[in-house]
């Protein structure tokens, strides 16, 4: 019985030949992350170990990213207490504001996650990473603190679901659709302890940005990972982007998954998940009504990259958005803020009456920079649309991708760039 | 390991943790300030109902979401002796173990039982009890290897023990 490719990087990181579903292991860490709103708690139970220190300073990243910059005194002193502990422990990867980014966006662009790695973070959406063919999973404080201490993690080794994606998508079908299609079809808890593993043909016809976006939301399908195999465009973004060295696993032909689904990207339709969960979803064509809007977000570790940015600038050129529209765009790093002022997408979004803001994870959890009111609507390209997520508790988040969150500002309810001209 | 006894607080499938505890509150980190507002997007009288010892029992994938650690603590700080669900989330899971809030999963139990009853959860056999309807089911056992993380009272004593 062969392994799936999370089973084979495990299996390298536990000092193992072979491992199975269900087996407990406890694997060596390449990285351990946190932000703002978990390393304090992470921190404080560190103290309470009998540790000296950290196990490497160098494969620690500190990303204060959710309430900075700090939105209050309380948040503010959250961040005095990560920014203490980096110096007192010389952490090499801590990211001040200036230097900071949405932790997901930043990592890979700062080359500190490559394929092959075991990875944990305390943000459940450090499933991202997959897309580079790492091994990486979202955990809890404790869980943090006792790696960053350690060096290592125990695991239960995941059973798998083989998604083979084919095909082309259409103009205006993104990542973003791809993965709010799956957690459509299985739910979210579809993929409940278990790793999602992409292959197939499609893949291919995805950029990178579309396969950090699928990575992204396997957590919204209750998976412990999303992986994509690492071909060429994958290699050719870790070289421009890492110095380190990358290792490549492949999955076993007889590889056990308990589902397999094959997808053919090209019959793909924009899609939008309607309130509360990211598994209420619909196609473009199947939203009958006119759903008016009062916000749209454009931003986040799941849509925040530069060619978010470029697909949402290209909607919104030479278009304003409707009356009393509020349009948040949020470039996710410092690096793509650079990028989309000197391509010129920051004064499209300007020009276009949205407004263009510092990195943060801010409004996606409700903290700050959008939240909304009682009976409001927003159109948001972030990753969870639960009760109360983004404000008020009587208010409606509907995930879309950025094209269609950009058409929607254009026309006040919820809309595809196809329905614009 | 002492027995969970209490009355049921029960909700339905999905249970995420930004209503066990919304990120608005999570410039505070504090045990205390985060039991203030457990539950308050789902069940706004929660809080002022729970009594120490009780339990709360879900039904599918509780603790969905974010991997907030500020959840599990929020629940055990608010009395909560343990939780039953018919499934938890992955991070949820962990964080429970990890921080000492036990937990049990069993589709049955989770079903059946009902807001209001009393209910006694025995962790040495994973036997739940209905005092309420007079019923018992079996909840599924942790594998060795947690028990002793669960018995440490968390990851940190035992990592501390080794």
């Amino acid at each position: 019985m062969g392994m799936t490719m999370t089973q084979k990087i495990l299996a390298a990181h536990a000092g193992l030949d072979k491992v199975e579903a269900g087996q407990l292991i406890e694997a060596d860490l390449d990285l351990v992350l946190g932000n703002d709103i978990t390393s304090p708690v992470a921190i404080k139970e560190m103290e309470k170990m009998n540790t000296e220190g950290v196990f490497d300073k160098d494969k620690i990243a500190l990303v204060p990213d959710h309430f900075v910059p700090n939105k209050d005194i309380k948040s503010a002193q959250h961040c005095k207490c990560v920014r203490e502990f980096a110096r007192k422990n010389e952490i090499t990867n801590y990211f001040e504001v200036g230097q900071m980014g949405i932790e997901h966006a930043l990592l890979p662009e700062k080359g500190l996650t490559v394929a092959g790695d075991v990875i944990i973070g305390a943000d459940s959406h450090t499933c991202t990473y997959g897309a580079l063919g790492a091994f990486s999973t979202g955990v809890g404080s404790t869980d943090m603190a006792a790696g960053m201490a350690t060096g290592k993690a125990w695991f239960k080794v995941p059973a798998a679901i083989k998604f083979n994606l084919v095909g082309k998508p259409d103009k205006w079908v993104s990542g973003k659709d791809v993965i709010l299609h799956i957690i459509g079809m299985i739910g979210v808890d579809g993929a409940l302890y278990k790793s999602m593993e992409f292959t197939g043909s499609g893949i291919a016809n995805l950029t990178m940005d579309d396969r950090f976006t699928i990575a992204n939301m396997a957590i919204e399908a209750g998976g412990k990972n999303g992986i994509f195999p690492v071909d060429e465009l994958a290699i050719a973004y870790m070289k421009e982007h890492s110095t380190r060295e990358y290792k490549i696993y492949e999955a076993d032909e007889d590889a056990v998954y308990d589902e397999e689904y094959t997808i053919d990207l090209s019959t793909l339709r924009p899609t939008v998940a309607f309130p509360h969960l990211p598994e209420n979803t619909k196609t473009i064509d199947e939203i009958k009504e006119d759903i008016h809007i009062n916000q749209v977000v454009i931003g986040s570790c799941t849509n925040g990259r530069l060619d978010d940015l470029r697909i949402a600038a290209k909607v919104l050129a030479g278009r304003h958005v409707a009356e009393g529209m509020r349009c948040i765009v949020i470039p996710a790093t410092q690096a793509i803020y650079l990028q989309a002022m000197e391509e010129g997408l920051l004064k499209t979004f300007i020009e276009a009456g949205a407004i263009v803001s510092t990195p943060t994870c801010g409004p996606c959890l409700g903290g700050y920079m959008g939240i909304l009111a009682e009976g409001e609507r927003c159109v948001s390209t972030t990753n969870r649309n639960f009760v109360g997520r983004m404000g008020h508790v009587d208010s409606e988040i509907y995930l879309a991708s950025p094209a269609v969150a950009a058409a929607s500002a254009v026309t006040g309810k919820i809309s595809c760039p196809c329905q614009l001209d | 390991m002492k027995a969970a006894k209490g009355f049921v607080f029960k909700y339905g499938d999905n249970v995420d943790t930004d209503v066990i505890i919304p990120a608005r509150y999570l410039n505070s980190s504090d045990p205390a300030e985060l039991a203030a507002h457990c539950m308050e997007d789902i069940d706004k009288e929660f809080i002022n109902k729970v009594h120490e010892g009780d339990i709360i029992v879900a039904t599918k994938n509780f603790g969905c979401g974010s991997s907030r650690e500020h959840a599990p603590i929020a629940i055990k700080a608010a009395g909560v002796s343990c939780v039953i669900a018919e499934t938890f989330a992955r991070i949820f899971y962990r964080n429970a173990i990890n921080i000492g809030l036990p937990i049990v999963e069993c589709p049955e139990a989770a079903k059946a039982i009902e807001a209001g009853d009393e209910v006694e959860v025995n962790f040495d056999t994973g036997v739940i009890t209905d005092l309420t309807k007079n019923t018992t089911y079996q909840g599924q056992a942790f594998p060795a290897f947690m028990q002793k993380i669960i018995a440490a009272e968390g990851l940190v004593n035992y990592i501390n023990q080794k």
